[in-house]
């Protein structure tokens, strides 16, 4: 195994150093090499789980020669579009093993990677309006503590402690009478974690290659092995798509369909204020979510477009319907102004559970379909993904995920058990 | 907000309007000759073009499917036509 | 004192404070021209550093000076005092300092700067943990101060138009522009973000037709109202949608903004430029302003910006600044960066240093010390070209003005005057050009410059901070802006991102378009959330349906509750819910209840296709029945999964009325018009959904039949000719009834239909004939107790998307059944036929316990405890007087009478596996 490339280390005593000399020996985060012609393991998309799969692939597996190509700069899909939410309180046993790993890898990634990804465990509370769905709260709840991971049903009461801004008055459309809990959800820096993985995977001696596109795949004898793109023909004894949002454009050029359709998903920012939330706050009856960054901004989002589309831009009857949605919530928001809005294409998948696992092309491997929460899975998805690139064979998380749940019909559909959409 | 034209109706703001599925798909049946595979395939498998796509679109306020001819990129819907012969 | 008024423009005085002080301002200031022309200098910190700012804008550009101000005793925060009109009672506090702007304790901050660099933040603060510094980072963060009692009121309107040609900018290439349309007899509409039409005309002196500019501008804007298009002013063009959809944002005085949605044939795009400041150390200086700025405030407040001014330009356009200045009595250096300059000005000239931190006091130029009290900067126009890029436009770079520009117009979108690069009235509207022609020569930064140079006034990213980016590969634009925060400001980067642009290029070597730009999206400018969110706000936010008779229930005593999108009543009698619910239960139970069951789905299915289209979209098989009976049954998803159920009613052969839940009637319409569509033909069957035209009440008990024979219906009773689950057609009121035998409670039931029309007669007749035989009113809660009792389910409660109709035990027709119906192949798959689904029961705990709903039912498999289901109903029977549950629990029908364990939050119960059904299993009652 090559050992870690030498890098600085970040820490306050080196930038202090640095800071007395101009900040002038910082090296490069990640170097930007020339594809080399042939590589043990390509991923293509360098997102987050494009970049935690091939530091994973050197870091558990002892593979160097990876690279990740990535068409434009890294992070720049859903890893930089998201609303960075970190959360494992899923009902199915299946779902809570996969995002509960990635949860407890978030808690320790920015020491293990030496980069600041700032996650913030404030907690996030799901809020019930009547008590039908109190009882529903009570389901997940209950599901969660059996599966192992931490939760708790709010009071009304604790849900306003939470967040006393919220509509608490009695002509609210929709009325607190409680909620699920999970105090170790979160929120993180979503630009850090792509680029922590960069720089860490860069290290272990991953070429990360940008503005390079896949524009084909080399296919011999009904194998996969490798790709053709816009910097030459790249070989590799495995492939891995983690192209979210383009996973269909990726199947389709590799010769197969997929259960996913492409939408739309839009956030939006406000300008910064001084502290005034300081947990996730989502409603089960308006299906808008929101929580305010470090930076101070309040960072709302909601559900996807009604449109399938890969046009990354924002549709105001959805930003009215989630704008409507916050000030129904937090009737104070209404004196800020939103700053930004944007959009990214989400993978849509029937039971909006990931696909994970080998494609229809020997050789070739799907990571997708993540729906909108990829973000909160990148470094258990980087784990298990990588696990199958190297062997060949699921990681007991990924099996449950495989595209061939679609045929046996035994989905991962959260929205059917928990009665709440994720 | 995009701008449909619904073929009885004209045009009309796309909140009007809801997704039916991509055109051309057909229902494989009977049930005890359809394999898992295929019925997996009827459910599931969708075509996702990034580009030009052919859909089934109801206007809900008339009630009527037809087929639109759009672009999922640029959003330029080039044809909707009825689905009715008459 | 060194900026101040020079003349008045009206006589009236507004009285406003600024950080406790009192000032005084004229109607049409700005708060920034208030602040200018009471010589206020320091009226902000900076984000970071907290560098003490000045006002360097006019308009939406401006970085520094954002404020919170309270009026009317509610505060609204990071409002920008140069666009923010003044009101007389203002209270004016700077943002992100404290006590004030100039007395900021957190100044001493700037003094650790190098320790500060750009993503510096990425590389501390990682051990021991983030938790342990986060809470200090985020007090320091954040700009204004949210007022927790401000709550703006949901009453911005939202108002849809549409026009030939929407002008987007109210200079003079806008007004020509529109002008132009309207004489070809297009409809127009135009609008500006300023309070007066004219744009750059307001400010610089311009001659047409004959008029000066802005008088020119206002006589256009007349006419072009006259003609009876629209000219809206303070109004922003912020955002460009789908198939040429505009979003506007219109300040309106003494009303709440408006938000308009502007469908446009053609979009003419005339949002002018907006000047660049000059890179040089110390450029972010209180006392520091753009050019522009200072002619604006001249030309529009009579305020003037300094005494001694030293202009530091790199083109033409600073010239008629300076004439304007030295007009009004400034003592005005031009310090001209070119090579070539004008009389009278320093040409080639270097800013090498800004003297004064509160404030100019002198500037070096080229070596010379100049005595000065403000430093005007002029680097060159960038077009705002924002929404021309939102539309999906591409830029191409032109060196000869240094600035991106549109490449080619849109389909539906023109770009002209200076937001296309085209900077003189010559230009737009032909005639002599300049005396003092533009040509710009750029000046980026470069390399080994000392100090630190702003590129981004607000968020503190200086050029040592790009060039650090560059060192650590954060070279694409995305990256740069992302890492450093260039750009991401509330000014969105309008003055810096070219700066920024054209530092990283110097800096790779590469040139400015190779660099590239990073994506423009909405809005233009930030904008209050109520005006896009509009007025869809408490009642009117997914509004509940209402029941027609819910005055009536009112008046007897109903508690509301919300189901299924629809407000009914939960129980009568007053606020003991529980208690209430049991009296309605038991009278239910031993005498007669009233329902109102409006809700309930009634979809007609008419046709000679309406049996096989109900067959298909059910099931069961339902055209089998007999005119006059009722069945009920299933509809399931293509999945298989049971999306509802219901009772159909077959009225004739060709007529049958499709019942399902209040919650799902719009659901069961779209699927039976899908299907009817896609596979039947529509000339032959017939989908109404009439739910809203009838009102629907159900008399449900042992004496039930005695209440509804004395309604006169016209139906005979006799169980013979009308057996449960039967129907009839009747009278009541002189209108048709619909009385049908289904019950929801186990008992004898009849459902009245008649015409909403006919409801609140129904329910009295129903009342009085009730009074002697001891009848209740009953709400939603009673109705789901008695079911629970009698194991019917709730689709969607006792049911979620896994279940099938084989998890409930009704295998008939997925066994038998020959045809094709909806989700039928997907009852067959390898998950369908799993034997440990979970399937509906009954759950029993000794004692009196109740199980909360949403208990799980648990097992412990290698010391691993898993779930095996839950529980889904739960109620305390009056009828049994013991707690019944019902539960999904997997292999639930083979496990009958084993005792399974459960857990709700920590708390261990036992409970029996049961039938559903813990109330007359025989059915004998519902004939009783």
């Amino acid at each position: 195994m090559q050992p870690p490339r030498l890098h600085k280390r970040y820490s306050a005593l080196s930038l202090l150093r640095e800071g007395l000399r101009g900040h002038s020996g910082w090296q490069q985060a990640w170097r930007s090499p020339e594809p080399k012609p042939a590589y043990d393991a390509i991923i293509i998309g360098g997102g987050g789980q494009g970049l935690a799969t091939a530091y994973y692939l050197a870091k558990n597996h002892g593979m160097t020669k990876v690279a990740v190509i990535e068409k434009g700069w890294i992070g720049g899909g859903n890893t930089g579009r998201n609303t960075a939410t970190i959360r494992s309180n899923y009902f199915y046993p299946e779902s809570v093993a996969l995002y509960d790993y990635s949860l407890k890898l978030y808690e320790t990634l920015g020491r293990e990677l030496n980069y600041n990804i700032m996650f913030s465990q404030r907690g996030v509370v799901t809020v019930a309006h009547s008590d039908a769905e109190m009882e529903i709260a009570a389901r997940i709840v209950n599901a969660m503590q059996i599966n192992g991971t931490d939760a708790e049903l709010f009071s009304r009461t604790q849900v306003l402690e939470k967040a006393p801004l919220l509509n608490s008055g009695d002509e609210a459309r929709y009325p607190i009478f409680g909620g699920v809990w999970q105090g170790r959800a979160g929120v993180a820096r979503h630009d850090a974690v792509a680029w922590g993985y960069a720089r860490a995977a860069d290290a272990r001696g991953v070429d990360i290659i940008q503005d390079c596109a896949v524009t084909g795949f080399l296919i011999e004898k009904g194998r996969c092995v490798g790709v053709e793109t816009s910097k030459g023909e790249i070989r590799a004894e495995a492939v891995g798509i983690a192209t979210a949002g383009n996973s269909g454009v990726m199947a389709d050029m590799a010769g197969f369909t997929l259960p996913i359709k492409s939408y739309s998903l839009q956030a939006m920012v406000s300008e910064p204020v001084k502290p005034c939330l300081d947990t996730v706050v989502l409603y089960l009856g308006t299906g808008t979510y929101m929580f305010q960054s470090d930076k101070g901004e309040i960072v709302v989002g909601g559900g996807i477009d009604r449109i399938p589309s890969y046009a990354q831009r924002g549709n105001p009857p959805v930003q009215a319907t989630v704008l409507s949605g916050m000030l129904e919530m937090f009737p104070s928001f209404a004196q800020l102004k939103m700053l930004r809005q944007w959009a990214g294409v989400v993978d849509v998948v029937p039971d909006s559970s990931p696909i994970i696992g080998p494609s229809p092309v020997p050789g070739l491997y799907l990571n997708c379909g993540w729906g909108t929460g990829g973000f909160k899975a990148i470094p258990a998805g980087g784990v298990v993904f990588a696990h199958l690139l190297a062997t060949g064979e699921h990681h007991d998380i990924s099996r449950p995920f495989d595209l061939d749940r679609f045929r046996t019909g035994r989905l991962v559909d959260e929205a059917a058990g928990s009665g709440i959409a994720h | 907000m995009q701008l449909f034209s619904c073929p009885f109706c004209g045009p009309r703001d796309e909140t009007e309007f809801t997704f039916g599925g991509e055109a051309g798909k057909i229902r494989p049946e009977p049930a005890p000759e359809v394999s898992a595979e295929d019925w997996s395939k009827y459910l599931h498998r969708v075509g996702n073009p990034r580009g030009a796509t052919s859909e089934i679109w109801v206007h809900q306020t008339c009630g009527e499917y037809f087929l639109m001819e759009r672009d999922t990129v640029s959003h330029v819907v080039s044809t909707t036509n009825a689905l009715r012969k008459s | 004192m060194t900026s101040h008024r020079i003349g008045s423009l009206a006589n009236e005085t507004l009285h406003f404070t600024f950080d406790g002080t009192r000032y005084d301002g004229r109607p049409g200031d700005t708060i920034a021209s208030a602040l200018l022309a009471n010589g206020v200098r320091v009226v902000g910190r900076s984000f970071k550093y907290h560098r003490p700012r000045g006002i360097m804008g006019y308009s939406v550009e401006e970085p520094n000076a954002l404020v919170d101000v309270t009026l009317n005793g509610v505060t609204t925060p990071n409002l920008r005092a140069t666009t923010e009109a003044l009101v007389d009672g203002m209270v004016v506090r700077a943002v992100n300092a404290s006590p004030t702007a100039a007395g900021d304790r957190k100044g001493f901050l700037d003094r650790f700067a190098a320790l500060l660099p750009a993503g510096f933040y990425y590389k501390t603060f990682i051990w021991p943990d983030w938790h342990r510094f986060e809470p200090s980072i985020r007090a320091m963060a954040g700009l204004g101060r949210l007022d927790p009692t401000n709550e703006p009121p949901a009453q911005n309107p939202q108002i849809a138009a549409h026009c030939d040609v929407l002008v987007i900018g109210g200079g003079p290439a806008g007004l020509h522009a529109a002008t132009q349309a309207a004489s070809e007899g297009r409809s127009v509409m135009l609008v500006d973000d300023q309070q007066t039409i004219g744009g750059s005309l307001l400010f610089r002196h311009a001659e047409i037709d004959g008029k000066q500019g802005g008088e020119w501008a206002s006589a256009v804007a007349a006419e072009l109202t006259a003609q009876g298009h629209r000219v809206l002013a303070n109004t922003t063009a912020y955002g460009v949608y789908d198939h040429n959809l505009v979003a506007l944002w219109q300040r309106r005085l003494g009303q709440p903004d408006a938000q308009w949605r502007v469908r446009a044939r053609r979009i003419v795009l005339a949002a002018g430029a907006i000047e660049r400041p000059l890179l040089f150390p110390d450029n972010d200086r209180p006392g520091i302003m753009l050019a522009d700025a200072a002619l604006s405030y001249l030309a529009q407040h009579k305020v003037l910006v300094g005494r001694r001014i030293v202009l530091a330009t790199n083109n033409g356009r600073a010239y008629p600044v300076a004439e304007a200045l030295r007009a009004a009595g400034a003592d005005v250096t031009i310090a001209d960066l070119r090579q070539q300059a004008h009389d009278g000005a320093i040409a080639g000239a270097r800013i090498e240093a800004v003297h004064g931190s509160n404030g100019v006091e002198a500037v070096t130029v080229s070596g010379q010390r100049l005595a000065a009290d403000c430093l005007l900067m002029s680097g060159g126009l960038t077009p705002s070209v924002h929404l021309y890029c939102q539309a999906g436009g591409k830029l191409a770079y032109d060196e000869t003005i240094a600035a991106f520009v549109p490449r080619e117009d849109l389909p539906g979108m023109r770009v002209v005057g200076a937001a296309s690069g085209h900077y003189s009235l010559a230009e737009i509207l032909g005639g002599d050009g300049p005396i003092h022609p533009y040509a710009i020569a750029p000046a980026w930064p470069e390399a080994g410059v000392q100090g630190r140079q702003w590129v981004d006034f607000q968020n503190d990213v200086t050029v040592k901070d790009i060039a650090l980016a560059e060192r650590e590969n954060f070279r694409a634009v995305e990256h740069l802006k992302r890492y450093t925060t260039l750009g991401m400001a509330t000014d969105q980067g309008k003055t810096s991102n070219m700066n920024g642009l054209a530092t990283m290029a110097a800096l790779t070597g590469r040139t400015i378009p190779q660099t590239g730009t990073t994506t423009y999206r909405p809005p233009f400018v930030p904008v209050p959330f109520g005006v896009v969110a509009g007025r869809r706000r408490g009642e009117f936010f997914n509004p509940v349906r209402r029941l027609v008779l819910e005055n009536e229930h009112r008046e007897a005593g109903a508690t509301f509750r919300e189901y299924g999108g629809w407000l009914r009543p939960a129980w009568f009698g007053g606020a003991n819910g529980a208690a209430n619910i049991r009296r309605e239960a038991i009278a239910a139970r031993t005498a007669v209840a009233i329902l109102d069951g409006s809700p309930l789905g009634k979809i007609e299915v008419i046709g000679p296709d309406a049996g096989a289209l109900v067959d298909y979209n059910s099931y069961n098989t339902l055209s089998t029945l007999k005119p006059g009976r009722i069945r009920y049954g299933f509809m399931l998803t293509e999945s298989g999964v049971i999306y509802d159920d219901g009772v159909t009613t077959k009225i004739a052969d060709d007529h049958y009325v499709v019942s399902c839940s209040s919650g799902h009637v719009a659901g069961v319409v779209a699927r039976l018009e899908e299907w009817r569509q896609d596979r039947f033909d529509p000339a032959r069957v017939f989908v109404h959904n009439s739910t809203p035209q009838w009102a629907t009440l159900t008399a449900s008990g042992p004496r039930a039949r005695k209440l509804v024979s004395s309604l006169s219906l016209g139906v005979d009773l006799d169980d013979a000719v009308l057996p449960h689950m039967a129907f009839a057609d009747g009278q009541f009121d002189g209108a048709m009834a619909r009385v049908s035998r289904v019950s929801f409670t186990g008992d004898r039931s009849y459902e009245i239909a008649v015409p909403s029309s006919k409801a609140a007669n129904l329910l009295a007749a129903m009342r009085e004939a009730g009074k002697e035989l001891d009848a209740v009113l009953m709400g939603s809660e009673a109705l789901l107790l008695l079911r629970a009792e009698k194991g019917y389910l709730i689709a969607g409660k006792d049911t979620d998307g896994t279940t099938m109709p084989h998890d409930l035990g009704i295998t008939g027709p997925m066994n038998k059944r020959q045809n094709e119906y909806v989700g039928r192949r997907s009852l067959f798959t390898d998950n369908a036929q799993r034997a440990d689904r979970q399937q509906l029961v009954g759950l029993t705990v000794e004692g009196q316990t109740m199980l909360p709903v949403g208990t799980h039912g648990v097992e412990t498999v290698n010391n691993t405890r898993r779930s095996i289901g839950f529980v889904t109903s739960s109620y305390e029977s009056p009828t049994l007087n013991r707690p019944i549950a019902l539960g999904l629990i997997e292999r639930g029908m083979e496990r009958k009478g084993e005792m399974i364990d459960l857990v709700h939050l920590g708390q261990v119960f036992r409970a029996e596996i049961t039938d559903p059904c813990a109330f007359d299993p025989e059915g004998a009652r519902l004939n009783a």
